[in-house]
């Protein structure tokens, strides 16, 4: 495929994802929220902080030529060295004879001689790929199965609640371990995996609230007035647990990052080279047992990842806040 | 009682098929027992010890052919590697090592104590301390050490268990060099000094979520008619809080405290193999280094097995606080 073509898809993508989620947002409920969010000052600042976060990542898929990302692009003077130096060092690190380095790194360089601070940047893009792809998967699947259940009951509701009980009967972190050593190390796989134990949550959350919905007088005016099933879910029902699944993406969001350190530490997660928060973690265990110990790496990756996540979950609960003014 | 009983146990019977089912699915036709023998031996492996070791793991029947996934027609109709399993499974056999052909039951033996002695003392001083922080929470809620308690432990929360492990062993061991930061001994007052940073590193890494938890439940009772009742009545604060409020409380504290007891066998993933501590998790680490699918599907298994059993005896303990639990 060419580069401008994958871009295009890329962005197209987004703009879709966009569209869509403004269209959900269209209803009375959710204005009314956006207002009361537009006052919650620790809500927006954390929006703009993943906000941000998630462009970096965005920068970084959209390729300029084969080996250049927009992101390389616009570091493309920071030189490599030939291996570790300190944050903001002149001369390289702990060797008999320090030699001057190249240029100035702000959070230095690691093993390879990479710029850190770049490579925390990079991380955004891992990050993005791994919320943003299990979230693609889990969500239409986990959201659509518990408004089934909810809305039809009876033997729907009784297939729906058989199949989210038995995969909760697996704990999920021996799940994703068992799933990642059949498939194989790689991203892709990763979401998948991931998947798997996400949309359990979600399902059980969005059964629960449509049990609620179609229970109430507007979703029987409408059968009354002859709307057939799908057109009740479709323009009654989402429209009105779509908060939640909103909500509970964000939340998921930071919960998926946060897995995917531990996968990348039990070693069936990124693959090696991948510019991974959670890989970056993983090897400061090597790092920080040397001799005087190299810190930049572990804490520039976490400090990231430490970041979108708290934001996320900042996030997460202000939305909820905001849909839900009375119960928070 | 024992009809509830009876019942409950029945409505499990499904939920087990559907965990072995699942098991089965990814550790035999996900991936084929040819490949689990290839990646195991190598894949210059000759195809008569690729054939020698089927036959060792039971993948082959008498005549010395590969078993049919499901239906063998010909032979007898059930003499499968599905219903092999499955009668395995529900013998509650948990299979070999791949890697040391030794039973994986004698190894989980082997791990619980080690895995127990860290995550008993974890849960029950984490148990205590989170309850008494999220009394507190409520006791001054709406005021500013409850919004920013909160957004510490949203904090505590965003941190992964590997950073905590990683970066808490590094500090701690230049802090307090008097304890080990690697090994166990199981000999009295040794023992103390080995578990001290782990269990002091898990308890850390749990409370953040925890606390927010207890928090949300209970400020849902205090919300409730029971405790305006009490004020009216001239109850103090104090009392309300402590007397009324944590009685009620409690029973949901419990339901979830009761649902996760089974696990603490289990061990921790991330920090036993980064303390060097010979149990639960640290076995399974092994097994995912190894690719022992033997232990990490009896493990997958065993796992579900623990939920399950801990899903029980909430549902007992639930139904023996609340009679009118059983009529439903």
């Amino acid at each position: 495929m060419p580069i401008w073509l994958s871009n295009l898809l890329l962005l197209a993508g987004c703009a879709a994802l966009v569209a869509l989620l403004r269209a959900f947002l269209f209803t009375e409920r959710s204005r009314r929220a956006l207002n009361r969010l537009r006052r919650d000052r620790v809500g927006i600042g954390c929006a703009a902080i993943v906000a941000v976060l998630l462009l970096i990542g965005l920068a970084d898929c959209v390729q300029i030529n084969p080996r250049q990302s927009v992101l390389d692009f616009a570091f493309r003077n920071v030189p490599r060295e030939d291996g570790y130096s300190a944050p903001l060092a002149r001369t390289s690190f702990n060797e008999r004879d320090p030699k001057p380095l190249k240029g100035r790194h702000l959070m230095g360089t690691d093993l390879l001689g990479k710029d850190v601070f770049l490579q925390t940047l990079k991380g955004c893009k891992t990050a993005l790929i791994i919320g943003g792809l299990t979230s693609l998967i889990y969500i239409p699947f986990g959201a659509l199965l518990g408004i089934l259940g909810g809305y039809f009951r009876r033997w729907v509701d009784d297939i729906v609640q058989y199949l989210y009980s038995t995969m909760a009967s697996i704990p999920g972190i021996l799940l994703l371990v068992a799933v990642m050593m059949t498939l194989g190390k790689g991203l892709d796989r990763m979401a998948i995996a991931l998947s798997l134990t996400a949309w359990i949550g979600l399902c059980r959350l969005v059964r629960g609230e449509t049990f609620k919905q179609a229970a109430k007088p507007y979703v029987e005016a409408a059968r009354a007035l002859g709307q057939s099933h799908w057109r009740i879910i479709v323009f009654h029902i989402l429209p009105n647990v779509m908060h939640l699944v909103i909500i509970n993406a964000i939340l998921g969001f930071s919960g998926l990052v946060l897995a995917e350190t531990i996968l990348s530490y039990l070693g069936v997660g990124a693959p090696v080279g991948t510019p991974s928060w959670g890989v970056m973690i993983d090897s400061a265990r090597m790092e920080l047992s040397r001799e005087p110990a190299v810190w930049w790496p572990i804490t520039s990756a976490s400090g990231a990842l430490f970041l979108l996540v708290l934001s996320l979950n900042l996030l997460g609960d202000s939305l909820r806040r905001a849909f839900d003014p009375k119960a928070a | 009682m024992l009809n509830y009983l009876i019942r409950r146990i029945l409505y499990m019977v499904p939920i087990l098929l559907g965990v072995m089912f699942i098991t089965f699915a990814l550790f035999n036709i996900v991936n084929t027992p040819r490949q689990v023998a290839y990646r195991i031996l190598g894949p210059k492996a000759s195809v008569q010890a690729i054939d020698n070791w089927l036959n060792n793991h039971g993948y082959l029947d008498e005549q010395g052919k590969e078993l049919p996934l499901f239906f063998n027609v010909g032979a007898h109709p059930f003499d499968s590697l599905y219903f092999r399993s499955m009668g395995r499974f529900a013998t509650f056999d948990l299979g070999r090592s791949f890697a040391t052909d030794e039973p994986v039951i004698t190894m989980i033996k082997r791990g619980a104590i080690p895995s127990l002695c860290i995550t008993l003392p974890a849960f029950v001083v984490g148990l205590f301390l989170s309850l008494s922080a999220s009394l507190l929470l409520v006791f001054v809620r709406d005021s500013l050490i409850d919004r920013w308690g909160t957004v510490l432990c949203v904090a505590g929360m965003s941190i992964p268990i590997t950073v905590y492990v990683i970066f808490g062993q590094w500090i701690a061991g230049n802090l307090f060099p008097w304890f080990p930061a690697f090994g166990f001994n199981l000999e009295g007052f040794s023992t103390a000094r080995f578990i001290a940073l782990p269990v002091v590193i898990m308890i850390v890494s749990g409370l953040g979520s925890d606390v927010r938890m207890y928090r949300a439940i209970f400020l849902e009772e205090v919300r409730a008619e029971y405790i305006r009742t009490a004020q009216a009545k001239g109850a103090s604060h104090t009392r309300v809080l402590l007397v009324h409020m944590l009685k009620n409380g409690m029973i949901s504290v419990i339901t979830l405290v009761v649902a996760s007891l089974p696990f603490l066998i289990m061990g921790t993933l991330v920090l036993e193999s980064f303390f060097g501590i010979p149990g639960l998790g640290n076995l399974m680490q092994n097994a995912i280094q190894t690719s022992d699918f033997g232990v990490i599907q009896a493990d997958v298994y065993f796992g579900s097995l623990l939920y399950l059993f801990g899903l029980l005896v909430t549902d007992i303990c639930y139904a023996a606080a609340d009679p009118r639990i059983r009529l439903q």
